[in-house]
């Protein structure tokens, strides 16, 4: 396992009265995937923000390379780290390749702008919207505008990728290529962080996973250590079932035999 | 663990994109149509002067042969001393207001953020009926456009902050900011209009109106740099006007430092309308209805509508002048009059449309 490209240590982070992340402490390094886990309200978005720069923590510190990630330039940073929210609008009715082509902003000027073209030709045919390259982007349907804003994140061709729920609006085919891409960013050397809310593809596709819950880390390792049953069931406040299949995968699963009181 | 076969493509494929030929013709077609325009204003009047008349005597003027108009026998100082300055003040004036119209929707992030609608121009207006009651001069001939700058730019800031919420302005907030903006700054104008004596008077409820009327050189002199260097500033920033379309945050992780773009940008906006406002007084709508059709004709991207702005402004007000001058023989009709006429109603039909397209006041 390589070095370390992030460092968080103590982090904690307090809006007003809230305290939405306490004593927070991981690194993350390239070569692999890290899904950050754990129910609604568990942190994991503001952490991902705290990672990713967009904030400060009010206690600790994030560092990238040694400075502080917020300290950073932000087109140095933005030739670092590339950033996938959960949310993607767009105010004015841009083409889909334009957007793609807004993630080489960061090079402009560089002698990278040389690959401009083939980056964007390259991101938009692995998150497969080339067939949409001319359609505006605020009429395209949830999953292709996520779809689309990922291909902005590959085209920016960042070594730490943060993603914030990319499976959120996919259907099948497509999330398991958005988190195979992901896989394949990490063989290559990147780090990838990514919120994901279904366990059983966080099991498949990542290295490390950390399990949130109301701000602190409650377990953080090799899915198959994290993935404890008896722990999912406190944390998630429903009982969980983990079945290991016979080639080696995780499935988590609720168990639903149990009346939910409503 | 599985693993999407994907081939891994060696050579990048070819990604389907806009042609440039239509960005080429628009620029082509608003330059022919300025020039155009420009040397039909110029020859039709009261005394009207051929075109052939009108280019031998600016070829004259050059030094590129030519000859001083021979129509009439005030043929050349008519041209030269009311009808260019004006020609040239309406150009400025509506690549002015077309261009900042441009920047604060993109700084907004909604298209129908506007100097006329969002009270930047009244704001403008106000500080510069100060000057005119007054009679402040300390800043010589330049005493009204830094007032108007100053005024338009508190305008800017405060619609600015009171409309924005996590990154974007609704329709609805920015349309009651700019209503509330422009009430508080229509009192502070009727309140001046009280104070000044009747020549005051007089001369704010014409200027406010709109009008070119009366234009000389040295008004166009302080409008012109003034001008020039605002679409000069806003072409170099125009790109990352894009990025911020994706939302603060998304253009944060593309680099872009957002607090610097939006500073820059609302500072230009109020130099733009503070430059227009100065000598020609309120005219609305030019902001909305440029940018709006060059977005339909070659799409929103700002290193285009930036400066094609600027020149469908100047061609927009250039025309509108030239009905307001000659519609009505022997009377010169405001223009802002006329603008809003025509803005009105083009406004309404994007208030419907924009309410369609989002499902609501969004």
């Amino acid at each position: 396992m390589s070095a370390a490209m992030i460092t968080a240590r103590g982090v904690g982070l307090r809006i007003g009265e809230a305290q939405i992340l306490s004593d927070v402490d991981l690194d993350v390094r390239g070569g692999e995937v890290l899904a950050l886990v754990g129910p609604n309200g568990a942190g994991k978005t503001s952490l991902l923000s705290l990672l990713a720069g967009d904030a400060i923590p009010t206690a600790g510190e994030v560092l990238l390379e040694g400075t502080p990630v917020a300290a950073h330039r932000p087109g140095a940073l933005a030739r670092r780290r590339g950033v996938l929210l959960q949310e993607n609008r767009l105010s004015f009715p841009f083409e889909v390749v334009d957007v793609v082509q807004m993630g080489r902003a960061p090079w402009r000027g560089r002698p990278e702008e040389e690959d401009d073209d083939a980056a964007v030709g390259r991101a938009m045919h692995a998150a497969e919207v080339l067939h949409l390259a001319r359609r505006s982007f605020p009429t395209l349907s949830g999953g292709e505008k996520s779809r689309t804003s990922f291909a902005r994140v590959l085209a920016q061709d960042p070594r730490l990728i943060f993603l914030d729920e990319p499976t959120a609006a996919l259907d099948i085919r497509h999330q398991e290529r958005t988190l195979a891409l992901a896989r394949r960013r990490a063989a290559a050397g990147d780090a990838v962080v990514v919120v994901l809310h279904d366990l059983s593809l966080a099991a498949a596709y990542s290295d490390r996973m950390i399990l949130l819950s109301g701000g602190r880390v409650v377990a953080a390792g090799p899915p198959r250590e994290v993935l404890d049953p008896e722990r999912l069931s406190t944390v998630y406040e429903h009982p969980v079932e983990v079945v290991a299949r016979p080639d080696g995968s995780l499935l988590v699963l609720p168990i639903r035999t149990v009346e939910v009181s409503l | 663990m599985n693993k999407t076969p994907t081939a891994p493509t060696t050579t990048a494929p070819v990604v389907p994109r806009r042609s440039r030929t239509g960005v080429t013709v628009l620029f082509v077609v608003l330059a022919v149509g300025l020039l155009a325009c420009a040397v039909l204003a110029a020859g039709v009047g009261q005394l009207s002067i051929p075109a052939g008349e009108v280019v031998s005597s600016v070829l004259h003027r050059l030094g590129l042969g030519g000859s001083p108009v021979a129509s009439h026998a005030n043929g050349e100082a008519a041209l030269w001393t009311i009808r260019f300055p004006r020609v040239v003040m309406a150009m400025l004036v509506g690549a002015a207001l077309a261009t900042a119209g441009a920047l604060m929707q993109g700084v907004f992030g909604n298209p129908l953020a506007e100097p006329g609608i969002a009270g930047v121009s009244a704001g403008a207006a106000f500080a510069a009926c100060a000057v005119i009651v007054f009679g402040w001069t300390f800043l010589g001939p330049w005493t009204t456009a830094a007032f108007a700058f100053v005024g338009g730019l508190a305008a800017t800031l405060v619609v600015y902050f009171l409309s924005r919420s996590g990154g974007r302005t609704e329709v609805v907030t920015l349309i009651l900011t700019g209503v509330a903006v422009n009430a508080v700054a229509g009192a502070g104008i009727a309140f001046l209009t009280f104070l000044g004596d009747t020549q005051a008077r007089e001369q704010i409820v014409f200027w406010q109106l709109g009008s070119l009327n009366g234009t000389r050189w040295p008004y166009v002199a302080i409008v012109a740099p003034l001008v020039v260097v605002g679409i000069l500033v806003a072409t170099t920033f125009a790109r990352r006007l894009d990025l911020l379309a994706l939302g603060e945050r998304p253009a944060r992780h593309l680099g872009v430092d957002v607090e610097r773009l939006r500073i820059t940008t609302i500072v230009v906006v109020a130099l733009l309308t503070a430059a227009a406002v100065s000598f020609a007084g309120i005219i609305a709508f030019v902001g909305l209805v440029v940018p709006h059709i060059i977005r339909m004709a070659v799409g929103p991207g700002h290193r285009v509508l930036v400066p094609a702005s600027a020149l469908g402004g100047a061609v927009l007000l250039l025309g509108a002048d030239l009905v307001a001058r000659t519609a009505v023989d022997y009377a010169d009709l405001p223009i802002g009059m006329l603008t809003a006429l025509v803005g009105g109603p083009f406004f309404l039909y994007l208030i419907r449309r924009t309410r369609r397209s989002s499902g609501g006041w969004a």
